[in-house]
C-alpha cells in the first residue's frame, strides 16, 4: 500500500486502453489505477488534480535508452525505461541488473535489459535467467550486432525458453565496419566513412531466419530502411514472432542532415535517404512499426565537440519523444490513440509490464498533456544531462502538463509557464 | 587569358571567403582569382629573388595533425617567401599525444594571435570544427577523406598552364577514389571549371552516388582513358583501409596501373599528373612518372607553392587592411 493519499484527476479527456477518449476522471489509490469515467469523482482524502481539458494519457514506455536521465524523462513524461545493458561495466551479470532495476525508484521505473553476451562481446552468452530473476525485462545485443550466426542462433533458443524477447541491433557489422555515415551523395561530399543501408536489411533477414528456427520473439530496436521494413512487414504477415522499433530522428530526418558536419546528427544506425525516411513514416501507418521510442542517449561536449567521426553517436532523445510522435498525429499519419500505443502501451507489452495504458488494474502512471502546446527545443536549456538534440532550435507541439507515477506527482508544470 | 565568364569584381568582392576550408562553396569565378593570383608567384619563385615582405610581421602557423611531407613543406616555403613568420606543429610533439581536444588546441592556437592557421587532419570535417572557433582564416591542408582544396587548385593551374581552357577537357582521374580527399576537391573543382571529369576505380574504392557531383563513373580504367586530356592518377592508401578491398597490389596494377602501353590509349598530348606520394610500379610507372614530355608531377609541385602564397595572401588581405579588403 502507498503511503500516499489516493489521487484523482478530474476534467480530463481521458485517452481509454481501447483507444477511444471520454471525457472524466482517473482515481488511482495504492499505486494502482481503481475506476475510470465520467461518473468517477474524488473522494474525501483524495489529492485532486484538475486536468481542465487536456489529454490524459499513460505515462510513456521508452524502449532502449542509454542513461537514466530522470529530469529529462520526467519533462518528456516518460514514466519507465528500458535500459540499454551497454553500461560501465555491461549489465551481463545480476547483480548490476538488480542494481540498476533499484535505480530509479520511487519516481520512476527502470527495467534493465540484460547483455545478450558476456562483455557484449558477441561471443559467450551471458548468465540470462539470473539476469531475469534480477530484474532484468528482456535480452539485449546491444550498441552490436552479434556477427556470429551460431551465437546468435543459440541465443534465440535458450531466450525463447525462458520466454523473453531479444533486442537486436539490425546492422550487419561486417558492411558498416568504421562507417558513421550511410552510404550516398551526402556521405561521399563530406568524405565520412560510409556504409550501404543494405547492411539493415541483411541483418534483420538473417535474424529473422534464426528466430524462426528457434521460434522465439525478436524485436528490432531501430529499423530505418525500406528493405529492412519491408522484411519485418513479410515476417508478420505469415505469423513470425517479429516486432520493430524506431526514433523520432528516423521519421524527422535524413541524410541531408548531415551536411554541416554537425555531431548532433551522428547517430546510430546513421541517418538514411529520404526515400527510406519516408518508408519509416509508411511503416508507422501501416502498423509494420511497433514502438517508437527516445534512444535517449545524452552526450556531452567531450563526446560530441569532435570531428565527426570521432564523436560518439547518439542523441538525447527523452524530452523530444512526445511532441515529435504528436508531429505524426497532427500530419494525420497516426491518430491519438494509435500515437499511445507506439509509445507506452507495445513498449510496455513487450516489457511484460502492467503499464502503458489506463485501465482499472494497471499501475498508475500517468501523464497530462497539451498535444497542441507550442515549443522551441532548445539545446542551452534542455532537461536532459546534455543538450545533444539535432532537433535544436526546431518549434515542436506537444508538452507534458503533469506527470504522476504509482499515482504520485512527479512533475507538475504551471498552467500557462 | 581569362575567359568573360571568369571575370571577376574588385577587391574582396573577387574572394569574399573569411578562410579556405574546401572547393565546395568557391565560384568558378572565385577559383579563377585564386589561379590567376598564383601566376605572379609562379613568375617569382622562377627568379632569384624569392622573397617578399608582404606578409612580414604576420605569423603563420601550421599545424598538421597527420603526417606530410610535402604540403607541410610547401605551405613553409609559401609562408616565409611572403615574409610571414612559419612555425610548424607537428602532432608527434603537440598536445594532442596528452588527450588535448581538438577544440582545446584551436583555442590554444587562437590565444597565440596567429594571423593565419593551416591545417591536416585526419577526420573529415575537423578543419571547419576548428576554423568555426578561431578568429584567425584557416586553410585546409586536407581533412580526412573530405577536402584538400589547395591540392585541387595546384593541379588546376599546373592543367591551364599547360592546356589553357578547361571547357571540354577531358580528365581522367583513376585510384582509389573512395579514400581520396584529392579527388573530391579535384572533381569540384574542375567540373565548376567545365571540365569532363571521369573517375575511374574498383566498385570497392569508387564512393557511393559520386556521379552526382557531376562525374562519369568507370571501372575500366582503358575505357577511362580512351581520349583523355588529362590522366590523374592517385595513391592506394591502404593505411585508410579497414578490410580488404583489392586482392593484392600485382593484381591492383594488373587493372589500374598506368603503364607507357596504356597511356597510348589517352590522347597523344595527354598530361600525366599524380599528387603524391607515389607507388612506384602500382598505380603508376616509373618510365610513365619520370616520362619527361607528359608527367606534370614535379610541376605541380612547383605550382603548389605558388597557389599556397597566391592563398595566404588573399586571405590575410583583410588582416593587413589592404585597400579594398580592410
Amino acid at each position: 500500500m502507498s503511503l500516499h493519499a489516493p489521487l484523482t484527476v478530474t476534467n480530463g479527456r481521458v485517452l481509454l486502453a481501447d483507444g477511444s477518449i471520454q471525457t472524466g476522471a482517473v482515481r488511482c489509490e495504492g499505486g494502482f489505477i481503481t475506476a475510470i469515467g465520467a461518473d468517477v469523482a474524488p473522494q474525501d482524502g483524495d489529492t485532486v488534480h484538475d486536468a481542465r481539458g487536456q489529454i490524459v494519457a499513460p505515462g510513456l514506455v521508452d524502449i532502449g535508452v542509454f542513461a537514466i536521465d530522470k529530469p529529462a524523462f520526467h519533462f518528456g513524461g516518460i514514466t519507465r525505461a528500458a535500459l540499454m545493458p551497454d553500461q560501465n561495466p555491461p549489465l551481463d551479470v545480476s547483480a548490476r541488473v538488480r542494481f540498476a532495476a533499484q535505480s530509479g525508484k520511487p519516481d520512476f521505473w527502470v527495467h534493465p535489459l540484460a547483455a545478450a553476451t558476456q562483455g557484449l562481446e558477441g561471443k559467450a552468452l551471458a548468465e540470462i535467467a539470473m539476469m531475469r530473476d534480477a530484474g532484468a525485462r528482456a535480452v539485449c545485443t546491444g550498441r552490436r550486432w552479434i556477427g556470429d550466426s551460431g551465437t546468435m542462433l543459440r541465443l534465440l533458443q535458450y531466450t525463447g525458453m525462458l520466454g523473453m524477447v531479444v533486442i537486436a541491433h539490425a546492422e550487419d557489422a561486417g558492411i558498416v565496419g568504421n562507417a558513421v555515415a550511410t552510404a550516398g551523395e551526402m556521405a561521399t561530399r563530406l568524405g565520412l566513412p560510409s556504409a550501404p543501408a543494405q547492411a539493415e536489411a541483411l541483418a534483420i533477414a538473417r535474424d529473422i531466419a534464426l528466430a524462426d528456427m528457434a521460434n522465439a520473439a525478436i524485436h528490432f530496436r531501430n529499423v530505418t530502411t525500406a528493405a529492412g521494413l519491408e522484411l519485418v512487414r513479410a515476417a508478420k504477415a505469415r505469423g513470425a514472432r517479429v516486432t520493430a522499433g524506431v526514433s523520432p530522428a528516423y521519421f524527422m530526418l535524413s541524410d541531408l542532415s548531415i551536411g554541416a558536419f554537425r555531431t548532433f546528427t551522428h547517430l546510430s544506425p546513421a541517418l538514411r535517404c529520404e526515400a527510406d525516411r519516408k518508408a519509416v513514416v509508411g511503416a508507422i501507418a501501416d502498423g509494420t512499426i511497433d514502438v517508437i521510442a527516445s534512444g535517449h542517449d545524452p552526450r556531452g561536449p567531450e563526446d560530441k565537440r569532435l570531428p565527426f567521426s570521432d564523436s560518439a553517436p547518439g542523441m538525447a532523445g527523452a524530452e523530444t519523444l512526445l511532441p515529435l510522435t504528436m508531429s505524426l498525429v497532427r500530419d494525420g499519419v497516426i491518430d491519438m490513440a494509435r500515437a499511445f500505443e507506439l509509445i507506452a502501451a507495445n513498449p510496455a507489452k513487450l516489457l511484460g509490464v502492467n503499464a502503458g495504458s489506463l485501465a482499472v488494474g494497471a499501475e498508475a502512471d500517468i501523464a497530462v498533456l497539451d498535444p497542441e502546446r507550442p515549443w522551441i527545443v532548445n539545446s542551452d536549456k534542455m532537461a536532459a544531462a546534455a543538450g545533444n538534440t539535432p532537433f535544436d532550435r526546431q518549434p515542436v507541439q506537444g508538452r507534458v502538463l503533469a506527470l504522476f507515477k504509482g499515482g504520485v506527482a512527479v512533475r507538475m508544470k504551471k498552467i500557462g509557464g | 587569358m581569362t575567359p568573360p565568364e571568369y571575370t571577376y569584381p574588385a577587391g574582396a568582392l573577387a574572394f569574399p571567403h573569411r578562410g579556405l576550408t574546401g572547393i565546395a562553396g568557391l565560384a568558378p569565378h572565385q577559383i579563377w582569382f585564386l589561379l590567376d593570383e598564383a601566376e605572379q608567384w609562379v613568375e617569382m619563385n622562377r627568379g632569384a629573388q624569392k622573397r617578399v615582405e608582404l606578409l612580414s610581421g604576420m605569423t603563420i602557423i601550421n599545424a598538421f595533425f597527420e603526417n606530410s611531407t610535402r604540403t607541410l613543406l610547401s605551405f613553409e616555403i609559401a609562408g616565409k617567401r611572403l615574409g610571414a613568420d612559419v612555425v610548424n606543429m607537428a602532432v608527434a610533439t603537440s598536445s594532442v599525444k596528452k588527450g588535448e581536444t581538438l577544440i582545446d588546441t584551436a583555442m590554444t592556437l587562437n590565444a597565440m594571435r596567429a594571423d593565419a592557421i593551416v591545417i591536416r587532419h585526419a577526420s573529415s570535417g575537423a578543419v571547419q570544427l576548428i576554423a568555426d572557433k578561431v578568429d584567425c582564416p584557416v586553410l585546409n591542408a586536407g581533412d580526412g577523406q573530405h577536402e584538400h582544396p589547395t591540392q585541387a587548385l595546384l593541379d588546376a593551374l599546373t592543367i591551364r598552364q599547360a592546356k589553357r581552357a578547361f571547357n571540354g577537357l577531358r580528365v581522367t582521374i583513376c585510384g582509389d577514389i573512395l579514400h581520396s580527399r584529392v579527388a573530391r576537391s579535384n572533381i569540384l573543382c574542375l567540373a565548376s571549371l567545365g571540365a569532363d571529369v571521369r573517375v575511374c576505380a574498383p566498385p570497392a574504392l569508387m564512393p557511393a552516388d559520386i556521379e552526382q557531383m557531376g562525374v562519369t563513373v568507370f571501372h575500366d580504367f582503358d575505357a577511362a582513358l580512351k581520349g583523355a586530356d588529362v590522366v590523374m592518377m592517385l595513391r592506394l592508401q591502404m593505411e585508410r583501409m579497414e578490410g580488404q578491398f583489392i586482392p593484392s597490389p600485382r593484381e591492383y596494377r594488373h587493372l589500374y596501373g598506368l603503364t607507357l602501353d596504356r597511356l597510348e590509349l589517352a590522347e597523344s598530348n595527354a598530361l600525366v599528373m599524380h599528387p603524391g606520394p607515389m607507388n612506384r610500379g602500382v598505380e603508376i610507372d616509373s618510365n610513365v612518372a619520370d616520362h619527361v614530355e607528359r608527367s606534370m608531377i614535379t610541376t605541380q609541385v612547383e605550382m603548389g607553392v605558388a597557389i599556397r602564397m597566391a592563398c595566404l595572401d588573399v586571405l590575410t588581405r583583410k588582416g593587413r587592411k589592404m585597400e579594398g579588403w580592410a
